[in-house]
This record gives structure tokens, sequence and C-alpha cells, in this order.
């Protein structure tokens, strides 16, 4: 698979929870100025640049598990639609434009997401189109068999009730596709000789011009843009959303013997993070990903045991608390590794999660 | 006019790969054998006439260094003069197992050696050509393996270079094929396999003890994830929704098709009649006729059928019999194998 797969992956799903967790904060009405921290703390934590170092080493793709101690929650709402190889290196960018309009108050952080995009333009932007079909394959691989059904992709028709995505046989095409229907036949001196049409079944528009890779451009496309920005009902209840967790988790809960080593890939990307301590005395908040509080007790309940570790609660200041819960959930991941295998360095990796 | 028939049930869904399906007919009995690639394994099954899905086998790919489980790219069934071999390639090495999966025949493990760091290391692309199998690599080579009539005794015979970027596909002229064909003024150039990149470069070659490169017919900045080769027409699908047809002796363009939306995922021969299958992402799968016009003898395509497999993803299409009436379609994410017949 392709060793490219693991910033897009990050980036995009880093940036799907940005867009969940600015509606959570105006749907449960936290003040502007509380909201607008835990953003940047958040966008700054994700952007540092030793992190991003990390990130964007050459490296595979580890499973699900690694990641989704990372995301948790994120899992529930936010399935990617990947679409052709090109329309990737503009969801990436447009994700880009839309954490850029969160933080246009604070020039650090903004250098630090600008800087981000140059390393992803020059990393990303030699690829050939062969290459991002393969990542594109890799990421695909991540995401199979999770058919998880989200309300709001429900609601926008873009998703099926039985968890499959929408394809439209109509609208615009990808830069670079023609629309289907027609044959041309050429002599042996290429002139045509014949044209012809067929029915092709679709009902397609070419693209108007191609999306724009600079830091700042049109860059055409919706996809990566932020589906709450339209304004919608409150949701009364996430129909499927429990039922759904259980068979999520139905793929093999055995023992993984690469624990470990994503363990420690863990252990770089969030050892590589700076986390800000609180400037002066700052009340901490809870904040709910599930609408209601009932939900998210049900979304407990209903979790598997299997699944070892609990809610983590999203806070705007650190404290001794969530470290050392951090902690605790880290050394439960321990019990699940092979006898034979040395504790070294498990210990190292409790040890690093204690400096947080 | 193709009806949807029984769909086969998948024990893994399909993964997201180019020609992920692969079709083995058995004139003998009846069946009917698919291999669908669904990631760090295959599924080998085997169906009566009706879709009724009769046995079914997983197969792993092989472990190697490495950290994580290995993938595998495709599956695929390569029918010799004397013996039917299936060929599995994955990010590890080459697997070469008897017709019905049970035994493993030969193991060739890949050489990441020349590669960087950067670069995702594997095999893809398998075709029979005579006595030989051919598989692509990621590097752009073709290893030629030159297999016995029976036993374990397979022999890696010869390492063509005609590509610098990944084979996607290899294509070979049906058996069949090459008695039709128009007689040739010099016998030695007679095409009879074609191996494409993700370039979208194709290289014409002549098989024999020494394989001979025969023409090059470049990419325009789009991968060629499928190629097909039929009575000196070759057949490849782009990744921006084109087939193309060109005169394989030559490498001159003759028919360009905006077939698809999006791009192509498999292509398939119906030998006997000269039926070109296209699938694409787009959710369609076209039926063409192939054809030699009387005055001239130039390839000529018309349209017979499109069929439009509703919010699927697909990825791998095959006819499921020699005269092209009836196929099988896989999907991204999907556990069955769709099929149809026509009416």
């Amino acid at each position: 698979m392709s060793v490219r797969t693991l910033p897009l992956l990050f980036l995009n799903l880093g940036g799907e929870m940005l867009y969940i967790l600015d509606q959570r904060l105006r749907a449960q009405n936290i003040p502007g100025d509380k909201a607008r921290k835990v953003l940047n703390d958040i966008i700054s934590t994700m952007f540092n640049r030793k992190f991003m170092e990390e990130l964007f080493k050459p490296q595979e793709l580890y499973s699900k598990k690694a990641l989704r101690t990372v995301y948790d929650r994120l899992a529930h709402a936010s399935i990617m639609r990947l679409n052709q190889a090109s329309m990737d290196k503009h969801s990436a960018l447009y994700t880009t434009d839309a954490i850029k309009g969160f933080i246009q108050d604070s020039p650090n952080i903004l250098h630090q997401v600008d800087e981000t995009f140059q390393q992803l333009t020059e990393i990303y932007g030699g690829l050939s189109a062969g290459e991002f079909q393969l990542i594109r394959q890799t990421l695909l691989i991540f995401f199979q068999d999770l058919h998880i059904r989200v309300s709001i992709f429900l609601k926008d028709k873009v998703q099926n009730s039985n968890g499959r995505f929408v394809l439209p046989v109509s609208g615009p095409l990808p830069w670079g596709t023609k629309v289907p229907g027609l044959i041309r036949t050429f002599n042996n001196k290429g002139e045509e000789v014949k044209k012809a049409e067929f029915k092709h079944g679709g009902s397609y528009v070419a693209a108007p011009k191609e999306g724009s890779f600079e830091l700042y451009g049109d860059r055409v496309l919706k996809l990566g843009t932020n589906m709450y920005s339209v304004n919608r009902p409150v949701e009364t209840h996430m129909s499927g959303a429990s039922e759904n967790l259980a068979a999520q988790t139905q793929e093999s809960i055995a023992p993984n013997p690469l624990a470990k080593e994503e363990l420690n890939l863990l252990a770089r990307l969030i050892g590589g993070m700076e986390i800000k301590k609180p400037s002066g005395p700052e009340p901490g908040f809870r904040l709910n990903l599930f609408t209601t509080d009932e939900e998210e007790e049900q979304a407990a309940l209903t979790r598997p045991e299997e699944l070892f570790y609990e809610a983590i609660n999203i806070q705007a200041t650190q404290d001794q608390q969530t470290n050392e819960e951090l902690a605790r959930i880290m050394g439960e991941f321990e019990i699940l590794d092979q006898p034979r295998r040395s504790a070294s360095k498990g210990d190292d990796l409790l040890a690093m999660m204690d400096e947080l | 006019m193709f009806r949807r028939e029984r769909s086969i049930p998948l024990r893994g869904s399909a993964a997201a790969l180019c020609n992920n399906l692969s079709v083995l007919q058995l004139p003998v009995g009846n069946l009917t054998h698919f291999g669908v690639v669904h990631g760090p394994s295959a599924q080998l099954l085997s169906a009566a006439p009706e879709g009724v899905p009769l046995a079914q086998r997983q197969l792993q790919a092989q472990e190697g260094a490495g950290v994580s489980p290995p993938l595998i790219t495709q599956v695929h069934w390569c029918v010799l003069p004397f013996r039917v071999l299936l060929v599995l390639t994955s990010h590890r090495g080459i697997q070469m197992y008897e017709s019905d999966g049970s035994v493993m025949v030969y193991w060739h493990a890949l050489d990441a050696g020349d590669s960087s760091l950067v670069q995702a290391v594997f095999a893809r692309g398998i075709a029979a050509s005579g006595h030989f199998i051919c598989v692509g690599m990621w590097s752009g080579r073709v290893l030629v393996f030159d297999i016995p009539a029976k036993g374990p005794n397979i022999v890696l015979s010869e390492e063509l270079a005609g590509h610098q970027t990944p084979v996607t596909d290899i294509a070979t002229e049906p058996a069949q094929g090459q008695l039709d064909c128009k007689p040739l003024e010099n016998r030695d150039c007679v095409a009879d396999m074609v191996t494409a990149d993700d370039s979208g470069l194709l290289c014409v070659w002549r098989s024999g003890s020494e394989f001979k490169l025969l023409t090059r017919i470049p990419g325009f900045g789009v991968p060629c994830p499928s190629v097909q080769l039929w009575q000196g027409t070759i057949a490849a699908g782009y990744g921006n929704g084109q087939v193309r047809l060109y005169e394989a002796s030559t490498g001159t363009l003759h028919v360009q098709i905006d077939a698809h939306a999006r791009a192509i995922c498999a292509l398939d021969l119906a030998p006997e009649v000269g039926k070109l299958l296209s699938a694409a992402e787009d959710t369609f799968v076209h039926i063409w006729k192939l054809s030699r016009s009387p005055e001239g003898g130039y390839i000529e395509v018309e349209h017979c059928h499109g069929e439009c497999v509703p919010d699927t993803q697909v990825c791998g299409a095959r006819f499921c019999d020699p005269s092209g009436s009836s196929f099988a379609v896989t999907g991204y994410d999907l556990a069955e194998i769709l099929r149809f017949s026509s009416m």
C-alpha cells in the first residue's frame, strides 16, 4: 500500500473533526471566545511543527485501532467520501481553507497551517495520478466494511439507509474527463473518418475549470467543505447509531500483534504534540459529541466490552485527571500484548504519556 | 437486454482495486469459478449455472519482511496449454497455486532492494502467454515464468524492461484468436502480449523463449488500469474514462471512445464474438462489439449495451461465458458478486 497516506487521512479526519466540534459548540451555545479558544488550541496542536514532521515521514498506514484512539467519537460521524484521485487533492486543500477560516484572528497558528500547506503541496503536488490512485485505494481499505450511517448524510440523501453512499449518475465531471457518448474512428494517417454517438445512461456536464492548488484560490469543488454550514433543524435522535457501533466492532477483536507498533506510532505522534499550559484560571467545560446526554449514556452502555477504553472528554484545559485517565487507557492496551514481548517499549510509552 | 440474476454472496467485501474479479469457465460440469480480492485475503468460489455457490476457499497473502499484514493486489487464473494455475500477487510477492487453490506450487518473494523508502513495493498484472506466466511489478519490470506441464518446477526465465512506472495490467491473445488472424507478412512480428502501466504507457510484445518488444504506445497523463488484446486489436481503458483501440502491430490509434464518466477499472473480452466489456467507477458497465471493416480491415466498434449498477463503485467485471451472453460485476465494499445475463 502507499506510504504517503497517513497525512491525508489525518488532516482530512482532523478537518472533519473540527467541523463537528464547531457545530457542537454552536449547538450547545458555548460562548464565542471559549469556542474560538477550543478550536485554536486544537488546530495549533494538530499543526504543530514537530507533530507534522513525524506525520509526513513515509510510513505505512496502521490499522483502524491506532487512529481510533486519537479520534474516538470522530469515527461515528465522519466517513470520508472519496471520489477520483484528483478530487482528493482538492479535498485536503478545501479542509485547510476552512481551518484557516476558524483561526483567522491568530497569525501564529495561521503561519503553522500555511507551513503545513506548503509541505502538502510539495509532497503531493509532485505525485502522479497513478500514485494518487494507490493512495486512494489504501485509504479505501481503511474504510472498508464500516457501514456506519450518519444522520446528516442520510438527511442530505448522500447515504442510503443501508449505509451505502449514493453515487449520482449526473453532475459535473472531473477535470480532464469528457462527457461520455462519443465514438471517434481514425484511419492509418490519424485523420478522423467517422464520428458516432451512443447512449451512455447518465447525465453529466463537463467541469467548468480546474480547481486551484494555490495557497488561496477558487477550488471549484465542494468536497471537503463544511456540511454543517447550511442551517438545519436540530436532530431529535441519532437513528441507528447504537446498533452500528455494535456492528462495527464485530470485526476481529483478537489481540493485534502489531498493537505495540501502533502504540509507538501513537506515542511518537502525541509525543510530538506540544500541549499549551493554561495562562490563567480558566474553568474547563465538557463537550458532548452526541446530541443529548442521554444518547451519550446510551452509546456508552451499548459499547461492547471488548473496546477497553472509555469516552474521552475534550476539555479546553489540561488537568491532572485527564493525564491520569490517558495513562490508564494506555496501560489497558498493555494487557493485550503478547507476553513474550519485552516490557521496555511499553514503559517508554507510559513514561511519555505521563509527561503530557 | 440483460437481466439481473441471483447474486453470489462473498465472505469478505471486495477491495477497491482495479481488475478485481477473475472468472474461470470450466466447460466440464458447467461450473464457473470466481476469484475476488478482499484485502489481505482473496476468496475463491465455484458456482453452478444458476449462481448457486458450491464451494469456497480463502487464500492469504504470504507473510514476508514488513510490519503490517500484506495486501493482495490481484488474483487471476492462467490457462496454459496443459494446466491451469491460479496466481496471486501481493505487496510481498507472487504466489502460484493449482487451479482450485488447494496447493501452492510456487512462491516468488519481491526484492525491494531498488526501491526508495517512499515507493510502495508490489506485484500486479498477471497473464498467461503460451507456457509462460507474466507478472508485472511496481518497478515497471515484467517477470516471465516458464511453467512446466505439471509439477512445481517453475523457473523465472526472463525479466522484461519496458516500463518505468508500476505495471497495472497485462493482456495476451486468447489462443483461438491467433488461428483466425489475418496472415501477416512477417510472422516474427505477431504481437501477442501487451503490458500497461500507471503512466498510461502500453508496451506491445511478441512472446517466445525471448520476448521481443515490438512497439510502444505512449500515455497522455492518466493511468491505464486495464488492457485487452484480440485479433491484433488492443483495447485500453484509461483513468479519464476513455477506451482506446489500437492496431497492435503498428501502435496506431484507430478508435477513441468517451465511454465513462470516471476511471475505468476493468475490461474483459468474449473472444468467440469479439465483444468487449468496460466497467468504471461511474457505476456503469458497457458492452461493445469489435470488428474489422470489410474494406481496408480497419478496427470498428459499436455500442451494444449499457448497464447501471446503482450506487456501486465497480472494481471488477468479467464475461462468464465465451459468447458474452452473461457477465459478473464486483463493487468496492460489496460482499456479493452481481450477475447479469441476456434475455
